[in-house]
C-alpha cells in the first residue's frame, strides 16, 4: 500500500488531464492519472458531433477521434494509469507532499505526491436547482446523461422533446435528438439572448426549424409517470415568470442544458477559495490554486467554450508542476491581481507573476457589438465586432505588457 | 429581373459573420458582411447547397459499447441528413473497430462515406 | 392445524409494522399484499421523517392518537435498533416569534404534561439560541422537547420488510386490491389484478385509498382526503444546518412548518398542507406557491435561509387525512375478520409500532396466539463503504472488489451496495427492480447531482442483473421506463 511515491498526480482523465499528464511525463515527471470512469476520455468520449480540435489540431474532429489522439499518445508514453478509480480524499502533509487516499475495484490506495493537477470536468445542474417544481416523473435528464444514454449505450430518451437552455450543450443536444427523428418541440432560454455560439444557433437549431423562446422559462413539469407536457412562461427582466403567460407544451422528454458547475468538491474540502463568477478556484498564472502545488484545469477550472482551451490549461498546468519541483514551490512574487472591469463576468486566472506571457480566458455579462476589450494599464486594446456571454474572450497577454504594471490589471469592455 | 438578398450566418468559425449574397436572376452579384474568404466559399455553398457533417451512431456487436459513433467523411446536402440517418438504423457492424473504419461506402450514392469515430473493442 | 391467514393491504410503514409483529406468531401466515413495484412507497416515503415527542397530541380530542404516538415513540427505541434503521434523537423546538405563537408554546407544555411527556419546557430566548444556534434572533421563546427523534422512514419500511419476509411472512408486490371479499358476514379474501387471495382476516392499512377499500368491504364510516405536503432538500454544503428539530407553531391544520438536517446531512424544509380533492390521491406535484409558503416560514424561524440555487431536491407526499380527524383502527364483527388500520395521518410514523401491537391485541382476544420459538428480532442493513474507516474499508474492498467500484459519487456509494439492495429486493419479493427502489435504498443519486452522473451506472447494473434491455429499466415501475427504446427507435417505427 505504501510507496506510492509520483512527482504528478493528475485527477481526471479528460482532455485537461490527458493533456497535462501527457506534458509532464515529456518533461520526464513520474506521473499518474485517476480516472473515476471505466475508460479514459471523459465527456468527450460522448460528443460525437464535430467541433474538437480546430485551434490546437487545426483539424474539425469528433469528440471522441479528439480525444482518441491523446489516448494514444497516453499508451505510447506509457503514462501510468488507473480508471473506475474514485478519489475519496486529498491531504496537504507539507509543501512536497499530498497523499491522495483512492478506492477502486479490489483495492484502496494511499499515494503520495509533490503536486496535484486537478481536472475533474463539470457536472450539470439539474431541475431542482433551476426551480422547475412539478411530478417527479420519468423523462427528465440532464443533457449530458441523454447524450451519454444515446451515443454511448444507445438507449433513446425520448420522443417528443424540450430542451432547457440555449447554451451549446442545449443546441447540440436539440439537434442530435432532430437527427435520430425525434420531434425537438422547443428550447426554452431563460435570458433574452441564446446562450451558445452563433454558428449553433444556424446549424443545430435552424437547419432543423427548432424554435428557441428566449425569455422563457420552464415553470412546472406534469406527468402521471413520465412527462407529459411542461408549461412555459415568458419571464420579466428579474427572471420571474410573468402570470397569466404561460402555455402548455406536450412532450414526452426534458433535456435540462442548464450550465456547467466546476466540479471542485475535494478542493473545497481542502480549503481551496473559489471564485464565485467562475466557481472554480481561484489560481495564479500557473493555475496553481491557493495551496502550494495543487493546480487545476479544464472545466474544474472555468468552464470552456472549447476543448481546445481546456487541453492548453492542461498544458500549462503541467508547466506550473515542472515549474514547482524544480524550485520547491512557485515562489512568491509581484503577484498583480486580474480585476475585473466594465462588463467582464469572469476572468482566469486571477493573479499573474510577469514571469511569462499569460493566456487570459473572460467572458462579458452582457452582448454587445463594436466594441473595444481593453486593458488600461497596459495600454493595449483590441477591437472586438461583437461581444457574447457565450463566447470566451481568449487573449495572450505579454510579459513585457505585464512587467508595465504595478499591482493589478484591469480588463474591461467599452465602447472606445 | 428578381433580386435576392440572402442572409447567411457563417458557420466556418466561432466568429459568426453575417454573410450578405445578393442573387439576381438566379447568379450571385456580390458578397459582402465577411470577415475571411473561407466565409464567402461558405455562404455561396449555403445560398447553392448547403451541406452538414451528419454524426450518428450505429449498432456494434459483441462491442465493449452497443453502439459506434459514425460520421459522414465530408458534408453531404443538408436535405439527406435524416435520410442517411434514418438508412443507419439498419446498419450493424461488429467488433472490433478502429476509428477511421468505413462502416457504409458512398452512402446512398452522396459520395461520402460513414466512417467510425470511436473505436469500438471486441467485449472479452 | 390450520393458520389463520392474516392479509395485509398495503406495504407502508403501517402495514409492515403490523406485518413484523404478526409475524411473531406460529398459527399466522401473513401475507402482504402492495400495489407498487415496493415498499414505502406512499406516506412513508415523503415526509418529514421525525419520530414524535407527543406534546402535540390532545388526549382529550384524540385519545387513541396520543396513547399510540406515546407507545411508538418508545417503540422505536428498540426496533431502530433491532432493525438497523439510520436514526438520532436530536430533540425538538417549537420556535415562537410573536405574542400568540407564544401562548400556544404554553397550550402544548400543558399538554405534554398531561401526555407525560419526558422534558419538555418553554426556552428563554437565550436558551433558544444555545440550544439552535440558528435560529433567529427576533424569536422571543421556544418549547423544548428533548425527546424528539428523526429516522429514515423509507429505510424502516424497508427493514421492517426483511425482517418480516425473514420471519415467514409475504410480500405480493404490484398486485392492486379491486375489493374486500365477504360471503356469509365473513372476509373469504380478496379480488386482485392478479386473481383472488383467500384469506380469513384482512387488515386494510391502505393509506390514502383505505376508504376504497373499506368501502369494498361494507364498511362506510370515513372519507380519506389527500393532504399534501411539499418539501425542499437543500446540498450538502449549506452554511445553515440546524441541530436539532425546529418548527413554526403548529396550527389546527399542520404540525407547522419544520426544519432539520436530515441524517443523510441535507437541510430540509417543509411541510405544506393542503388538502386537496378526494380524486387527486395520485397528485405528488410540487408547485411555485407550495415551496414559496414553505421558504418564507422557514425563514421566519431561522437567521437566514440557504440560496434558492442550493436547492437539490423537492418533492411532495399525500398524507390521508381522515373525515374524522381521528386514527380508525377497528376489528369489524360484521363482516367478521375486516380490520381497518385507516386515517393514519400524523403521527403515523411514530405511532406505526404501536398501532402494530394494537392490531395484534385486537385479533388475540379473538383467536389465541402461540408465538414462534425461533422468532428474529434482528435485521442489519446493507453495509456502505461510505461509513466505513480506512482500514475497513481496505478489508471490505479487498473481499468483496465491488465495493471498490464507486458508482455514486456524491454519495460514495459502490457497485457492491447496488447489488446487494437488487439481492434485498428480490429476497422481499420485488419483481420490478427499480431506480428509485436502489435510491431509497444505497441513497446513491440522492446527492446534489441528483443522479444525472450515476443514473445511467445504476440502470446498466439493474439491466444486467434482471437481464433486460436497458431501456426498460425504470424509474418506479411501469410506465417509467428510463427510454423509449434503442437509439434508433423513431426511424423503425416509420
Amino acid at each position: 500500500m505504501a510507496g506510492l511515491v509520483y512527482d504528478v498526480v493528475v485527477i481526471g482523465g479528460g482532455p485537461a488531464g490527458l493533456a497535462a499528464a501527457i506534458k509532464t511525463t515529456e518533461y520526464g515527471l513520474k506521473t499518474l492519472v485517476l480516472e473515476q470512469g471505466e475508460k479514459l476520455g471523459g465527456i468527450t468520449l460522448q460528443c460525437i458531433h464535430p467541433g474538437f480540435g480546430i485551434h490546437y489540431f487545426k483539424e474539425d474532429l469528433t469528440g471522441p477521434e479528439f480525444i482518441y489522439r491523446f489516448i494514444k499518445k497516453i499508451e505510447s508514453l506509457g503514462v501510468e494509469y488507473y480508471t473506475n478509480a474514485y478519489v475519496e480524499s486529498i491531504e496537504y502533509r507539507s509543501i512536497m507532499e499530498k497523499k491522495i487516499s483512492v478506492i477502486m475495484p479490489g483495492r484502496v490506495l494511499d499515494i503520495t505526491t509533490k503536486t496535484i493537477i486537478y481536472t475533474t470536468g463539470a457536472r450539470e445542474r439539474h431541475r431542482y436547482e433551476i426551480n422547475i417544481p412539478g411530478a417527479n416523473v420519468s423523462g427528465v435528464y440532464t443533457a449530458g446523461e441523454a447524450q451519454a444514454m444515446m451515443d454511448l449505450w444507445g438507449v433513446m430518451p425520448g420522443k417528443r422533446v424540450v430542451i432547457v437552455g440555449s447554451g451549446d450543450v442545449g443546441l447540440i443536444m436539440a439537434r442530435r435528438f432532430a437527427l435520430e427523428g425525434a420531434r425537438v418541440e422547443a428550447v426554452i432560454e431563460i435570458l433574452p439572448y441564446p446562450g451558445g455560439l452563433t454558428r449553433n444557433i444556424v446549424q443545430c437549431l435552424k437547419d432543423y426549424n427548432i424554435p428557441l423562446y428566449l425569455s422563457h422559462a420552464v415553470v412546472e413539469i406534469k406527468g402521471r409517470k413520465r412527462v407529459e407536457k411542461v408549461v412555459v412562461a415568458k419571464v420579466n427582466e428579474n427572471l420571474e415568470p410573468i402570470p397569466g403567460t404561460e402555455r402548455e407544451i406536450e412532450c414526452d422528454t426534458v433535456v435540462i442544458a442548464a450550465g456547467l458547475i466546476p466540479q471542485v468538491r475535494l478542493l473545497e474540502k481542502l480549503g481551496v477559495p473559489i471564485d464565485p463568477a467562475t466557481r472554480g478556484p481561484i489560481v495564479n498564472d500557473y493555475l496553481e490554486t491557493s495551496i502550494p502545488g495543487i493546480f487545476v484545469a479544464g472545466n474544474a477550472l472555468v468552464i470552456n467554450d472549447f476543448v481546445d482551451y481546456a487541453v492548453e490549461q492542461g498544458e500549462q498546468a503541467a508547466d506550473g508542476a515542472r515549474l514547482f519541483i524544480e524550485n520547491k514551490g512557485i515562489h512568491t512574487r509581484k503577484w498583480r491581481r486580474i480585476v475585473k472591469g466594465r462588463n467582464i463576468r469572469l476572468a482566469v486566472p486571477h493573479y499573474v507573476s510577469g514571469d511569462k506571457d499569460v493566456v487570459l480566458y473572460a467572458r462579458v455579462k452582457w452582448p454587445e457589438d463594436n466594441v473595444w476589450f481593453r486593458i488600461p494599464e497596459t495600454g493595449r486594446k483590441l477591437f472586438m465586432p461583437k461581444v457574447r456571454p457565450a463566447e470566451m474572450i481568449r487573449y495572450v497577454l505579454a510579459k513585457d505588457d505585464i512587467l508595465k504594471t504595478t499591482d493589478k490589471i484591469t480588463l474591461e469592455v467599452s465602447g472606445q | 429581373m428578381t433580386r435576392v438578398v440572402r442572409k447567411v450566418l457563417c458557420i466556418v468559425c466561432p466568429r459568426g459573420c453575417e454573410v450578405k449574397v445578393v442573387i439576381e436572376g438566379g447568379e450571385i452579384k456580390s458578397i459582402e458582411g465577411n470577415a475571411c474568404p473561407r466565409g464567402a466559399e461558405y455562404a455561396v455553398t449555403e445560398v447553392r447547397s448547403p451541406k452538414r457533417v451528419l454524426m450518428s451512431v450505429v449498432k456494434c456487436r459483441d462491442g465493449d459499447l452497443p453502439v459506434v459513433s459514425v460520421k459522414t467523411d465530408k458534408p453531404i446536402p443538408k436535405d439527406k441528413l435524416l435520410e442517411v440517418s434514418k438508412y443507419l438504423a439498419n446498419i450493424e457492424v461488429k467488433a472490433p473497430v478502429e476509428i477511421g473504419d468505413i462502416i457504409v461506402e458512398n452512402v446512398l450514392g452522396l459520395g461520402a462515406n460513414i466512417v467510425a469515430t470511436r473505436p469500438c473493442r471486441k467485449q472479452k | 392445524m390450520g393458520k389463520t391467514r392474516v392479509l395485509i393491504i398495503g406495504a407502508g410503514i403501517t402495514g409492515l409494522s403490523i406485518a413484523r409483529v404478526l409475524s411473531m406468531y406460529e398459527n399466522l401466515d401473513v401475507v402482504v399484499v402492495e400495489k407498487e413495484p415496493d415498499v414505502g412507497w406512499g406516506a412513508t416515503k415523503a415526509n418529514t421523517a421525525i419520530i414524535h415527542p407527543c406534546h402535540e397530541e390532545d388526549p382529550d380530542k384524540h385519545p387513541l392518537r396520543a396513547k399510540l404516538c406515546l407507545e411508538g415513540h418508545d417503540l422505536w427505541y428498540k426496533w431502530t435498533k433491532e432493525l438497523d434503521i439510520p436514526v438520532k434523537w436530536p430533540g425538538e423546538l417549537i420556535v415562537a416569534t410573536n405574542d400568540e405563537e407564544a401562548s400556544a408554546l404554553k397550550h402544548y407544555l400543558s399538554l405534554g404534561m398531561r401526555n407525560g411527556v419526558a422534558g419538555v419546557r418553554i426556552v428563554d430566548k437565550e436558551e433558544l439560541a444555545a440550544l439552535e444556534p440558528n435560529v433567529n434572533p427576533n424569536a422571543i421563546a421556544g418549547l423544548w422537547a428533548p425527546t424528539a427523534g428523526q429516522m429514515s422512514p423509507w429505510e424502516a419500511a424497508v427493514a421492517l420488510a426483511e425482517n418480516s419476509v425473514s420471519n415467514g411472512a409475504r410480500i405480493l408486490f404490484e398486485t392492486e386490491v379491486k375489493r374486500v371479499v365477504v360471503r356469509e358476514k365473513k372476509v373469504v379474501g380478496v379480488e386482485t389484478n392478479n386473481g383472488f387471495i383467500e384469506a380469513d382476516m384482512v387488515i386494510n392499512a391502505a393509506g390514502i385509498h383505505a376508504d376504497e377499500i373499506s368501502r369494498s368491504a361494507g364498511i362506510d364510516e370515513f372519507t380519506i382526503f389527500p393532504r399534501r405536503g411539499e418539501y425542499v432538500i437543500y446540498d450538502e454544503d449549506v452554511d445553515i444546518k440546524v441541530k436539532r428539530i425546529v418548527h413554526t407553531a403548529p396550527t389546527p391544520k399542520t404540525k407547522g412548518v419544520y426544519v432539520t438536517t436530515t441524517l443523510e446531512g441535507n437541510l430540509l424544509i417543509g411541510p405544506t398542507a393542503e388538502d386537496l380533492p378526494i380524486d387527486a390521491k395520485e397528485e405528488k406535484s410540487t408547485t411555485r406557491n407550495g415551496i414559496k409558503y414553505i421558504l418564507e416560514a422557514a425563514k421566519k424561524i431561522l437567521k437566514t435561509i440557504p440560496p434558492r440555487t442550493k436547492i437539490i431536491r423537492m418533492f411532495a407526499g399525500l398524507r390521508p387525512e381522515p373525515s374524522t380527524g381521528s386514527f380508525i383502527i377497528k376489528f369489524y364483527e360484521e363482516p367478521w375478520g375486516f380490520i381497518n388500520v385507516a386515517g393514519i395521518r400524523s403521527p403515523g410514523l411514530t405511532a406505526a409500532p404501536a398501532i402494530a401491537y394494537y392490531v395484534r391485541d385486537m385479533i388475540a382476544e379473538r383467536t389465541s396466539l402461540v408465538e414462534k420459538r425461533k422468532w428474529n428480532p434482528i435485521r442489519r442493513g446493507i453495509k456502505r463503504i461510505s461509513r466505513m474507516n480506512q482500514d475497513e474499508k481496505a478489508r471490505i474492498v479487498k473481499e468483496n472488489p465491488r465495493y471498490g467500484r464507486i458508482i455514486c459519487l456524491c454519495k460514495e456509494v459502490s457497485e457492491a451496495e447496488i447489488i446487494e439492495a437488487i439481492k434485498r429486493m428480490k429476497a422481499i419479493g420485488v419483481k420490478t427492480i427499480t431506480l428509485d427502489g436502489i435510491k431509497f435504498r444505497t441513497h446513491a443519486m440522492f446527492g446534489r447531482c441528483q443522479g444525472s452522473f450515476c443514473r445511467l451506472r445504476i440502470a446498466l447494473l439493474i439491466s444486467r442483473e434482471q437481464d433486460i434491455p436497458l431501456w426498460k429499466v425504470s424509474f418506479k415501475g411501469s410506465g417509467s421506463e428510463y427510454g423509449v427504446g434503442e437509439v434508433k427507435e423513431v426511424f423503425k417505427e416509420v
